[in-house]
């Protein structure tokens, strides 16, 4: 029985090497050099009907890349994927970091969309809008938040009436990242105001070109308007966009969530400092024999870099159960609190770390990753709270794995 | 690296889990504290330890052990810590053990494992000094004469110091105090002419001993490595006491984690049970959250060392450090959750809040840690 166990598993294993190997020829012949380079915000290829690219290399890379199925390795290949297992995504993703190749195609609908489309949609709604995803055809936003319904998503007040032939939506939507570069944006709208919170909400996929959609932005801390406010009056959208049955949009926006915090908690080539935090402290911060002067940055330097060891640790601990078979699902609900509040962190001791250095703002006299590490201190304030405020991942850790009352 | 147990490792994790539940509850240590007992833990038991292999198993088989690993070894240190199970395994395999694989002679080899590995042999590392973990710090001196050394100096806060048959003795060749170079390490008999042991009652009521070396003479060959030169058999040897800490802090901290959420399922008031509230809720919700990275640096560092890594001192460091505030958070918050019983000796909570207390300073509390990742990594 072992030596057979020990025979699947080296053959298994052996496959997996010869991928890796192909993938990393595949990788070193198709990845052009400038597209190896850490990334920058300017440099991101998002997704969308009017897309630019910031240079022949970049479309050259997303074109060779969407070609391959590598923009969604794991989506099935009809609909523009790799059909790519779990373990072969990885080692795919672990390849491209190796070389430093940069995430070809940035969109909102590879990371949430997709996903729950492939779970929830129809096959009509699969074969219209994941090869779109998959090209980077159409740019995808997500409407959830409204005003008043933030951590208390299920109290959501846009109203879709069913008109026969189509809803008619009416409300708005808050924290709608990019939507004002969107073309689509997915919803959670309220289709029976009588039942219970969770129970009346259905989720619609909505064409922002429509009469009625317009979307104002939000200037955040970070000076950065990512965010906006979309707002929808009288709009008419046709039935076959209603994903999963009427009255079911909750469960999909749940299988969501999830996938929003798994990319919370993994997110890679955001746009940060070219320096990280120990190359900052050897910089900027005055050291004694080696060590830093300030015994309090040192202090929170170090419980830093020591969770984000154990994190990376705890990310590689889930695949392993995943192999073989032992998850523990509640694991996963860590990841996005743990991730977020280390996010937050290192960015904070990146700005104490520069001392005054670490404090400009939009002026030339400041290099890049000194008004970069202020920027990103403010902006990743918004990561504990945006996929469910870190106070509500408690609450669920609290039910899920502790099993504590209500 | 391995971040899963194996089906062997699991079936002996499950075999500890039982053995060691039926056999040293947190009773068996209330008893042996009460009754003031003169050896501080059950040699039967020790011997049946021993028996069912844990006192042999990261042994190698030419010594008599099976070469089983660390991170099967760690699975049974682990339900050792949720029992607060008081057994020679930490001072004589851990450390004492770990000491002769790393730096032990042939000739130390052959006579001192096998019996190692049958529970009739027990060791002890004579490290500290000082008020704090400091194994540089090392002034106990050996001075070369013509039949081998003679020690002369004092050691604490040694881990079953007064009732091991082999001192495993850290003594200053050359050198001052907080030089790496200089310090050699000798085999010495726990009985030996100018031994003068102390046992020491700590807050955890297990084995702890002051000794004094008043002109001790050993002969050349109960060095282990060579003259000066003991320091890196010394750190490697630490690492893995640090490491197997770790494990019994986790299994200790998992426990009382355990039974206080329990708790707060049962206990009830203002007429609703009191794991309903959100001040409770959140700072259980951390504990796991704690509890569960903790989880993944112990397997990780365990299975550095079987698997010898270059990274395995800052796994030590990280291992102990997460150990140490872990098991500190998790028990000041089982107490405070479990209220006015908490605070009684009645309680197991309490039996579990003493021994971190002694484990987080045993072999370097967080300041030690942090401080020696943090140059470990260039700052």
């Amino acid at each position: 029985m072992v030596s057979f166990l020990l025979e699947v598993t080296t053959n298994f294993m052996s496959e997996l090497n010869a991928l890796r190997i192909e993938i990393k020829t595949w990788l070193e012949d198709n990845c052009p050099p400038s597209q190896r380079q850490p990334i920058s915000s300017d440099q991101q290829v998002w997704a969308g009907r009017n897309k630019t690219f910031p240079s022949d290399d970049a479309k050259i890379w997303l074109q060779r890349c969407v070609d391959k199925g590598y923009t969604v390795p794991e989506w099935p290949t009809e609909y523009g994927g790799a059909g790519m297992s779990e373990q072969e995504a990885k080692i795919l993703r672990e390849e491209m970091r190796a070389l430093n190749c940069r995430t070809p195609l940035y969109d909102q609908g590879i990371w949430m969309l997709g996903p729950a489309l492939l779970e929830f949609g129809n096959e009509e709604q699969k074969a219209d809008h994941l090869p779109k995803i998959a090209r980077g055809d159409i740019r995808w936003c997500q409407g959830y938040s409204e005003p008043g319904a933030g951590s208390d998503l299920a109290s959501l007040q846009t109203r879709a009436e069913d008109k026969g032939d189509h809803f008619l939506v009416n409300g708005s939507k808050i924290w709608t990242t990019f939507a004002a570069h969107s073309d689509w944006i997915f919803c959670l709208v309220r289709t029976d105001p009588e039942a219970k919170k969770q129970e009346g909400i259905s989720f619609l996929l909505i064409d922002m070109e429509d009469p009625g959609v317009t979307v104002t932005p939000i200037q955040l801390i970070s000076g950065k308007s990512e965010f906006c406010q979309t707002f929808f009056d009288n709009v008419k959208v046709p039935k076959a966009n209603l994903v999963n049955k009427l009255n079911n949009g909750w469960s999909v926006a749940k299988g969501l969530l999830k996938h929003e915090r798994k990319l919370m908690s993994e997110m890679g080539d955001i746009p940060r400092p070219s320096i990280n935090v120990v190359q900052a402290a050897q910089q900027y911060s005055p050291m004694i024999d080696g060590k830093l002067a300030d015994a309090v940055i040192r202090n929170d330097l170090v419980q830093h870099e020591m969770t984000m060891r154990a994190l990376g640790l705890t990310h590689f601990r889930m695949f392993e159960e995943r192999v073989h078979g032992q998850s523990d699902r509640n694991v996963g609900l860590i990841m996005k609190y743990v991730g977020t509040e280390e996010q937050k962190r290192n960015a904070d001791i990146m700005v104490s770390l520069m001392g005054n250095r670490g404090l400009g703002w939009r002026d030339d006299e400041f290099n890049d990753d000194e008004l970069m590490a202020m920027v990103t201190s403010m902006f990743n304030k918004t990561l504990s709270i945006a996929g469910g405020t870190n106070e509500v991942q408690l609450n669920i850790i609290a039910k899920r794995a502790l099993g504590l009352p209500d | 690296m391995a971040l899963v147990l194996n089906e062997e490792q699991r079936f002996l994790k499950d075999t500890a889990k039982e053995f060691i539940k039926a056999n040293s509850p947190v009773e068996a240590l209330r008893q042996l504290r009460d009754n003031k007992d003169e050896l501080g833990y059950d040699p039967d038991l020790w011997k049946e330890m021993a028996e069912l292999g844990w006192a042999g198993m990261v042994l190698p088989e030419a010594y008599g052990g099976l070469d089983f690993g660390f991170l099967g070894l760690g699975a049974v240190i682990e339900e050792q810590g949720r029992n607060l199970t008081a057994s020679p395994l930490m001072a004589t395999i851990s450390l004492g053990a770990s000491i002769l694989m790393l730096g032990g002679s042939e000739r130390q080899k052959q006579d001192l494992l096998p019996p190692v590995a049958a529970g009739e042999l027990t060791l002890a590392l004579a490290l500290e000094e000082g008020n704090h973990h400091n194994p540089e710090g090392i002034t106990l001196s050996a001075e070369k004469n013509s039949e081998g050394y003679q020690l002369n100096g004092k050691k604490v806060f040694v881990i079953d110091g007064h009732s091991a048959d082999k001192l495993v003795v850290a003594a200053r060749t050359s050198g001052s105090a907080g030089e790496t170079e200089g310090i050699s390490l000798f085999v010495v008999d726990g009985n030996a002419n100018g031994v003068v042991r102390q046992r020491t009652i700590l807050a955890d009521s297990r084995n702890s001993a002051n000794i004094r070396f008043e002109q001790v003479n050993v002969s050349e060959e109960d060095m282990v490595g060579s003259a000066d030169k003991g320091w890196d058999i010394l750190e490697a040897t630490l690492n893995r006491g640090r490491i197997c800490l770790a494990a019994e802090m986790l299994g200790g901290a998992l426990e009382c984690f355990e039974q206080t959420v329990e708790y707060l399922k049962e206990r009830e008031q203002f007429g609703v049970k009191i794991g309903t509230f959100q001040a409770l809720k959140h700072r259980t919700a951390q504990m796991y959250i704690e509890l569960e990275l903790l989880k993944s640096v112990v397997l990780d560092a365990l299975s550095a060392i079987d698997d010898d890594r270059a990274d395995l001192p800052q796994l030590a460091s990280l291992a102990k450090t997460l150990a140490n505030d872990v098991y500190y958070l998790v028990t000041n918050e089982a107490v405070q959750m479990h209220g006015g019983i908490g605070v009684t000796d009645e309680l197991e909570i309490g039996f579990y809040m003493k021994r971190s207390r002694v484990a987080i300073q045993l072999l370097g509390a967080s300041g030690f840690h942090r401080d020696r990742y943090a140059t470990m990594s260039g700052y």
